[in-house]
């Protein structure tokens, strides 16, 4: 607890000091913002541009910034931290919750289609954060274990989705055979992607995979006759409950069970499938990263240098990391596809490699834990600022920006071990390095 | 020089560039199997430029590196991959910087080193994750290895550790237990005495004495502290910009006048005229 | 034949004004080694403040255009400058030592906040502006296809010709330009033998936006018409002329800027145009497997 310590008055010049800095706030506010906000150019009716002065919105944001700017010189000594004012027996209670988080937040994902059966939105929503979810911890291999800088993870979903799309129009086979195959097919994409560019160093990896998910959505765009340009597929076969279709004849879902139609099955079996996948990533994750191969994209990600020199193959490593990250996009893609039964190139922009990408710094460490609540805090968040669509892109940017400077390295900042001879102690983040050179 | 006896390690003509800098000129040396080689020098040397090119980390300019298993198997590790001459030549090495994983526990950095036999053992990944039985014997193996490496350095009770929370010394250790989990033939310990005070010089001694009694292992050292390098090495080869000035044993070493005079950087023509003095 | 002439003389100013974006990029990934993925973004901003501005002074009475111009350029550039240093400030200085991605990440949400913020303040729509500057030269009569060449190219490549041209003299002659190269050879000996690193680092982020908002007056001009999203790609290709030039080196970005200029109006003009944006990724792709380090650049050592 921390004691109240005694304040003395603080001398003038103090706040002279504030005063200045606030001034200089509102000054560079005032340079930044004079033109862009405080003048609005709309196309009149002739087609030129016509300009309208803002002069309320500029002073709002100039006072703004005054008072920001005073504030922070104001309080510069002292610092904000609030940790220091939760009671320790709260603190202890706090880790305790945060064992059982994952389990209740299991029992919680299980139970929501039951629980909120009549609420569509709900369901949708829960089938949303689910598929980013699951795209969140493929990526998570890449990135949080193997510590690759991929921005293009957004190309994966797309071959997963149009390669599902394509086999089942084009061969008409069944969800359950197109699914396991556009994972394949995603992840030998992935390793041809990969192959020459692994031993890029982080900041070009990531633009060079960047320059992937563009190109493919590009050429997803243009190949008409292959793709359907930008117009998309439409019409894609939805999924069937393992054989039996759900719709409202005699051969349906409701029909067979004795249950009266409403097209709620269909979403819910969704939303159990989307689960499904999803965990099974999850197990997969969990036990490689027990395995020699997770213990290497881990060992990968401190130090690669060091692991040459115990005679591991790092080509090999990044590639498999990669490929497996890849599949998992996949197969999300596919069921992205027979979700909404259309897809189009407009789905698969570098925005959707961000919001994944951020989801996975967001959550930490490579833990499995961390990216399911950044998925779920993010999406909901995006959902909250439906109304706001303007401004919701810029929150999320703004967001972005301040949890890197505030928390880079997530929300779980520790790293638990996957051996260990006698009790595992986690690692704190601190220690934890990243691609040593 | 040529090379009697049972050479583990034959450099031949070797020769390293940056541009226009020579960090290594025609370097040829030997290092006998069983032996304890050490390779000393002012700084700037060469020296772990020399164990660069040796472990594959950089590409020789010109010159030949060769390795001999005691069955007959040679490599020509200027021409192999880095990971490929730990992993086929079985050559093992410490870092000057050391380069532990030190987000990893010290147990987990010791079964990162038994990466590729349980990678085998594990059917690469695939019976591993059937949890089949061939895998978790073979982790457990892994295990006891580690355990007993451990042992040998004294750090058993910091198994579960992170490895970057350790002291510099136990880290050393720890890097050196490391290298030992890959069952190495050849040894490669860049400085491994540095910071050490002399206690714990005195038993790194011991640990590298105790490696090549038990184990086998030849090895090949770079070292500043001369307590180490008289105490245990077999054979020293000296150094000085790049080019090999010396090579035989301790006390001939210790003795020779150029050597003197590279450590101390005395002129050319002093060293000349001491060795007429000398009578040389 | 005049076909290719004048593809030629449409490529060079193109590449010019990707050459000044370049620019940008790689001082700042020479001095500290992160692609600024917003910069691409801060040359859409200065485009925006160029138009407005323009539209603001024609507003206020200044009609005479070469007057004009000049003040909107000096105005994009000192505003532009600003952004560059706050983005700076914010984004990347509290992160410099944090771990790698962390002000990737940063640089990615600071590339978002500045096209969303645009897209609100200014709106999603296209913003057109008449052609200022109109007239120009043939210098290949033909009967079939004359080859000319616009005022607004000769204003581009002669503009760029004489920032090079500042600008080298800046990084070779003055103490600015000197502590850039001492800080992008060695940072923490710089900052030991007394460069003032922080103020270094910032003024290169101010001298790449004010050359991006340059860049970004001359798109307008030469387009005449911008949104809010042209940042983007053309950051990637300004990105992808940097590493092609040799990332690191100041005639190596404006050669890799003229060079990608050249390929991608080539490849719009005697193949497809669709297509002429993957062109300009596939090069960026090709480089970065096959000539890392650039026509210009430095083989960098890895030190074991």
């Amino acid at each position: 607890m921390r004691e109240a310590a005694e304040t003395p008055a603080r001398p003038a010049s103090d706040l002279l000091g504030a005063l200045k800095s606030g001034a200089l706030a509102a000054i560079v506010a005032f340079g930044l913002f004079s033109l862009l906000i405080g003048v609005r150019t709309d196309q009149g009716p002739s087609g030129a541009l016509e300009i309208e002065l803002r002069p309320v919105a500029l002073g709002v944001i100039v006072a703004v910034a005054f008072v920001g700017g005073f504030v922070r010189a104001w309080f510069a000594g002292e610092s904000l931290d609030l940790a220091s004012y939760v009671p320790d027996q709260v603190k202890a209670a706090g880790n305790q919750i945060a064992r059982y988080f994952g389990l209740a937040l299991l029992a919680f994902a299980v139970i929501e289609p039951i629980a909120f059966y009549d609420n569509r939105y709900v369901l949708d929503l829960g089938i949303l954060v689910l598929t980013y979810v699951m795209l969140g911890w493929g990526l998570n291999i890449v990135v949080g274990l193997a510590g690759l800088l991929d921005l293009g993870y957004v190309a994966f979903y797309a071959v997963g989705a149009y390669s599902y799309a394509l086999l089942a129009q084009n061969f008409g086979w069944s969800f359950w055979i197109c699914l396991p195959i556009a994972g394949l097919l995603a992840a030998c994409w992935g390793v041809m992607l990969g192959f020459p560019v692994l031993r890029l160093r982080g900041d070009y990896l990531a633009i060079v995979t960047l320059a992937f998910g563009e190109i493919i959505r590009l050429v997803l765009t243009n190949w008409q006759s292959f793709t359907g340009g930008p117009n998309g597929i439409t019409g894609i076969p939805r999924p069937s409950f393992f054989g039996i279709p759900f719709t409202d004849d005699e051969n349906g879902f409701a029909a067979t069970f004795g249950l009266e139609f409403t097209p709620t099955y269909r979403i819910v079996f969704l939303y159990y499938l989307i689960l499904a996948l999803a965990l099974l990533t999850n197990w997969v994750t969990l036990r490689l990263r027990r395995l020699p191969i997770g213990r290497a994209w881990e060992a990968l990600r401190e130090d690669e240098i060091a692991c040459r020199s115990v005679g591991i193959n790092t080509t090999t490593t990044k590639l498999t990391a990669f490929a497996m990250g890849a599949m998992f996009g996949g197969i999300a893609g596919s069921f992205f596809a027979t979700r909404q039964g259309f897809i189009s190139p407009e789905s698969f922009t570098f925005s959707e490699s961000a919001l994944v990408l951020a989801i996975v710094v967001l959550g930490g460490m490579g833990s499995q834990l961390g990216v399911a609540v950044a998925a779920f805090a993010m999406l909901g968040a995006f959902e909250l600022f439906r109304e706001f669509a303007q401004y919701r892109m810029l929150v999320f940017g703004i967001a972005m920006v301040l949890i890197m400077i505030w928390r880079p390295r997530g929300l779980v900042a520790t790293r638990t071990p996957s051996v260990a001879l006698g009790k595992a102690k986690d690692v704190p983040a601190e220690i934890v390095a990243e691609a040593r050179q | 020089m040529s090379a009697p006896g049972d050479p583990i390690l034959t450099v031949e003509h070797l020769s390293m560039r940056f541009g226009g800098l020579v960090a290594i000129d025609d370097l040829s040396f030997s290092a006998q199997r069983g032996h304890i080689t050490a390779l000393i020098g002012p700084n700037g040397a060469g020296k772990t430029t020399v164990f660069n090119c040796i472990t594959g980390f950089y590409h020789p300019s010109v010159g030949m590196i060769r390795l001999a298993h005691a069955d007959g198997t040679t490599y020509l590790l200027e021409r192999l991959l880095d990971f490929r001459i730990a992993k086929l030549a079985r050559v093992a090495r410490t870092f000057q910087n050391i380069r532990l994983f030190p987000g990893m526990t010290v147990l987990e950095n010791l079964l990162i080193a038994q990466h590729n036999p349980l990678m085998k053992a594990s059917g690469f990944t695939v019976l591993g994750l059937l949890g089949l039985a061939v895998y978790r014997h073979a982790e457990a193996a892994a295990i006891d290895k580690a355990k007993y490496w451990l042992d040998r350095v004294g750090l058993m009770r910091r198994a579960d550790d992170p490895a970057g929370d350790l002291p510099y010394g136990e880290q050393r250790r720890v890097e050196i237990a490391r290298a030992m989990c890959t069952d190495p033939v050849l040894l490669c310990l860049d400085e491994p005495a540095a910071g050490l005070n002399v206690r714990e010089s005195a038993e790194l001694n011991e640990l590298v004495l105790g490696m090549r009694a038990e184990h086998k292992t030849s090895i090949l050292l770079i070292e500043h502290d001369m307590s180490v390098v008289m105490g245990i090495s077999d054979r020293v080869v000296v150094l000085d910009y790049g080019v090999k000035i010396f090579e035989g044993t301790p006390n001939e070493v210790r003795n020779d006048p150029k050597v003197i005079a590279a450590y101390l950087g005395v002129e050319d023509e002093e060293v000349e005229q001491a060795e007429a003095e000398v009578g040389l | 034949m005049e076909y290719f002439c004048q593809q030629l003389i449409n490529g060079l100013a193109l590449g010019s004004i990707y050459g000044l974006i370049a620019i940008g990029y790689t001082m700042v990934y020479g001095i500290i080694g992160m692609i600024n993925f917003a910069h691409g973004d801060i040359f859409m901003v200065g485009a925006f403040i160029a138009l407005i501005a323009f539209l603001a002074l024609v507003a206020i009475g200044v009609t005479a255009i070469p007057l004009a111009l000049f003040l909107v350029l000096l105005i994009a550039m000192a505003l532009s400058a600003l952004y560059g240093q706050v983005v700076e400030r914010i984004a990347y200085r509290p992160l410099r030592h944090s771990f790698r991605l962390a002000p990737l990440i940063s640089a990615i949400g600071m590339s978002i906040i500045l096209q969303n913020y645009v897209q609100v303040a200014q709106g999603a729509r296209v913003k057109p502006l008449p052609p200022l500057i109109q007239g120009g030269y043939t210098i290949l009569p033909s009967e079939s296809f004359p080859v000319q060449v616009s005022n607004v190219q000769i204003i581009i490549v002669v503009t760029t010709l004489v920032l090079m041209a500042i600008f080298s003299w800046l990084v070779a002659n003055t103490r600015l330009g000197r502590d850039m190269r001492a800080c992008e050879q060695d940072l923490k000996m710089a900052a030991l033998v007394g460069v003032d690193t922080d103020r270094t680092i910032s003024l290169t982020f101010v001298v790449g936006a004010a050359l991006a908002a340059v860049a970004g007056l001359m798109y307008l001009l030469y387009y005449g018409v911008i949104d809010f999203f042209i940042g983007f790609v053309a950051g990637v290709k300004a990105f992808t002329a940097a590493v092609l030039g040799g990332i690191g080196s100041l005639p190596g970005a404006m050669l890799g800027g003229l060079l990608i200029g050249l390929i991608e109006t080539f490849w719009s003009a005697y193949f497809s145009i669709e297509y002429k944006d993957v062109a300009a990724f596939s090069v960026l792709v090709v480089v970065l497997i096959f000539l890392p380090t650039g026509i210009l650049g430095r083989p960098e050592i890895e030190k074991v």
